[in-house]
């Protein structure tokens, strides 16, 4: 399957046509139902979706994290591992999710910010601590370098009083500044990829143009990776150089920033920029619509998983045929959509 | 302050509503000092018309709609209610009686539509318990009345047998909306009502809302901290900070000639999703101050980028700066503030080309 050209630079992560499912007592939920995209190292890439189609579930794949009834069970996430000074290839989808290059990789390679930084620091312990724990898990440095290098962090993502902060709560802290706490734990073994899943969506407006600046700004003197998870469409546009759209655990397209905002191919990427209100858009107008909602996990309807809701829905093909994510045309590679509009079913799952 | 509307009184006048919430400290639950929620905030709503409040958390912005609502009590201030022309109540002061009269027309629509709705009952008696509680006695009008609630929300009345756990967020927030609905209200307070549902069903509700502002008449109060569709539903915004007004005036000068700093850098920002218009934001340094320790003069001071001496020491005056557009700023009359057209391309690689994807106007 054809995934992103991404310029000469050889891409960090490769995810490719991976799966996972989660099998509760009650059936079987394709959280993740077949995504590929790639990220190479200084660049920002976007998984974008709506609630349910499988943008957190792909991240926590990629950490291995991935709760309990969840598997991954089919596909490959490619990763170049550094150990010993130099790059090996390693497929995180096949090593063991507590072996030791796991554990090296998560949180150390690969970090990751959540959205809520409230439920994800330890309410019991002061930040610094659970700082220098993070720290002292992925380099020898003794307690006291740690300490001081997590100061360093903090200064690093803009907190003032950097040592008082240390011996703080997370309750002490504001959302911001809980965010920015985070961020400098993510940072702690200078990851080169950061998986940062909704890092603003539970803040105000001004707080997350702060931490987006902040992360733009590591990002320049670090050149670390960055996959931002998001519904906020306005995040990406700002934020990112490429973006994967997701629904229900399927990319629908792929492609650059500019290609996907104002060019969207996929009937539902053309929707739902239509369907947002901008501060530009004309005000007190009924915007265009997506009809109807999205399907419970459960009923997953068959064929493409948007084609109840689809206004150019070809009957007998679209509700039979699971369309594959391809290149537009042979020119444009850069840009994958995964629609019947665009070229004919190969698969004969009918 | 607020006289006229244009069609006569306006329905809703608040005048120097205060809220004050209580700092206990010590054993025996001192007051020792107060958090100042609300702080001597004055707006009108004029009938149909429908006024934004828009803040970031903390604000004040909720308060203030609860305090309209009598949910809870107001410190001090007036809050002038008209059902009709000819009658006028003043909320703040209305006895039990009078507000059960009076919460006829005024009603609420919720930000979350998976807790507002009780789980246990049918969808016949979540719409038809405000029907029930205000005298209609037969079963029959209220389920006559419940199936017409229900289309005009567009949903389809035979749901009415129907647990909220069947529906998608979406539809329990046409539920919300067609109980607030029940008995005919004049104003309706709905707090964040988009903000908990995903983005292709958002526009479904904001469509409905509108629509159903023109079909009924409805005045409507939004409370909201996402300013796009804060810009999408208002004919006037406020625009408010550590519990006091800052900014109020009509939703095109507030977006494009806006005229306190701190709408400027609230509008600035905004991520607009158009890659073509990344902009050069004004980020705003440090946090929102806290209520219960204000710093002195006007509260945005420290974060000002057009912070004067007099800022720090002197309370601005909230005063009519042109016809129609309040501000609370020192230097109200003389900044020149950027709006939205106005923003600074950070690339102007791409330029001015419009976007075709999202119908957007291009900025003049």
């Amino acid at each position: 399957m054809a995934t992103l050209a991404a310029g000469k630079r050889r891409p960090l992560l490769r995810v490719h046509n991976l799966k996972t499912y989660f099998f509760p007592d009650e059936g079987t939920v394709r959280a993740v139902d077949g995504a590929s995209f790639e990220v190479c190292a200084g660049q920002t890439l976007g998984i974008v979706g709506e609630s349910g189609c499988g943008k957190s579930v792909t991240a926590r794949s990629i950490l291995r994290i991935v709760e309990h009834p969840g598997e991954i069970v089919e596909g490959e996430i490619r990763y170049l591992h550094r150990t010993d000074g130099r790059e090996v290839e390693l497929d995180l989808a096949q090593v063991s999710a507590d072996g030791r290059e796991m554990r090296q990789i998560r949180g150390g390679e690969i970090a990751m910010i959540f959205q809520e930084p409230m439920t994800s620091f330890s309410p019991v312990h002061p930040i610094g601590s659970q700082i220098v724990e993070a720290i002292r898990l992925h380099s020898p440095l003794g307690k006291r370098e740690a300490r001081e290098r997590a100061a360093d962090l903090l200064r690093q993502v803009g907190i003032s009083r950097a040592e008082a902060r240390l011996n703080e709560y997370a309750y002490q802290l504001s959302g911001g500044l809980r965010q920015r706490a985070m961020i400098a734990m993510a940072l702690s073994a200078e990851p080169r990829v950061l998986i940062a899943d909704e890092p603003t969506t539970a803040l105000d407006v001004t707080t997350q143009a702060q931490i987006l600046d902040l992360l733009r700004q590591l990002q320049t003197d670090l050149g670390m990776a960055i996959i931002l998870i998001t519904h906020n469409l306005g995040v990406v546009a700002e934020m990112c150089d490429n973006v994967v759209v997701m629904y229900l655990g399927r990319v629908v397209e792929e492609g650059s920033v500019d290609a996907i905002f104002h060019n969207p191919k996929h009937p539902y990427t053309r929707l739902l920029l239509q369907s947002i209100p901008s501060l530009y858009s004309e005000a007190r107008v009924p915007l265009p619509t997506i009809s109807g909602a999205i399907p419970h996990p459960y009923n997953r309807p068959e064929g493409c998983p948007f084609h109840d809701r689809c206004p150019q829905f070809i009957p007998g093909t679209c509700d039979r045929h699971v369309p594959e994510l391809q290149a537009l045309d042979e020119r444009e590679s850069d840009q994958l959509v995964s629609c019947f509009l665009y070229h004919e079913p190969t698969d004969e799952r009918a | 302050m607020t006289v006229e509307g244009p069609n006569g009184h306006p329905l809703l006048e608040v005048k120097r509503l205060k809220k004050n919430f209580p700092i206990r400290k010590g054993f025996m639950r001192r007051e020792v000092g107060a958090v100042r929620a609300v702080d001597d905030v004055s707006f009108h709503i004029d009938r149909g018309e429908t006024l934004s409040l828009v803040g970031e958390s903390g604000c004040g912005k909720t308060t203030t709609a609860r305090c309209i609502l009598r949910a809870i009590d107001p410190t001090d201030g007036q809050i002038l209610f008209r059902p009709t022309e000819d009658t006028v109540f003043d909320v703040a002061q209305s006895t039990r009686r009078e507000l059960r009269r009076l919460r006829r027309d005024m009603q609420m629509i919720f930000q979350d539509p998976f807790s507002s709705l009780n789980p246990r009952f049918p969808l016949l008696e979540i719409v038809g318990e405000p029907l029930l509680v205000n005298g209609m006695r037969s079963g029959r009008e209220r389920q006559e009345r419940v199936e017409e609630l229900l289309r005009l929300v567009g949903m389809r009345p035979e749901y009415m047998r129907r647990f909220p756990h069947a529906f998608s967020g979406g539809q329990r927030q046409r539920i919300g909306i067609a109980r607030a609905l029940a008995l005919n209200p004049r104003l309706v307070v709905a707090d964040e009502p988009v903000s908990a549902l995903d983005v292709s069903v958002q526009a479904q509700i904001l469509n409905l809302l509108l629509e159903l502002q023109q079909k009924l008449g409805l005045t409507y109060l939004f409370v909201a901290h996402d300013l796009s569709v804060v810009k999408h539903l208002s004919d006037r915004v406020a625009v408010m900070y550590v519990g006091r007004l800052v900014e109020m005036t009509d939703r095109e000068r507030l977006f494009n000639s806006p005229r306190h700093p701190y709408t400027e850098a609230l509008l600035s920002s905004v991520p607009e999703p158009d890659p073509r218009r990344r902009s050069q934001r004004i980020v705003l340094e440090g946090e929102v101050a806290n209520p219960a320790a204000p710093p002195s003069g006007c509260y945005f001071h420290p974060r000002c980028r057009y912070a004067q001496d007099v800022c720090r020491t002197d309370t601005p005056v909230w005063e009519e700066v042109a016809e129609g557009h309040w501000v609370a700023c020192h230097r109200g009359k003389e900044l020149e503030l950027a709006g939205v057209r106005d923003r600074l391309p950070m690339n102007t690689a791409a330029g001015n080309s419009t976007n075709p994807a999202t119908n957007v106007t291009p900025a003049a």
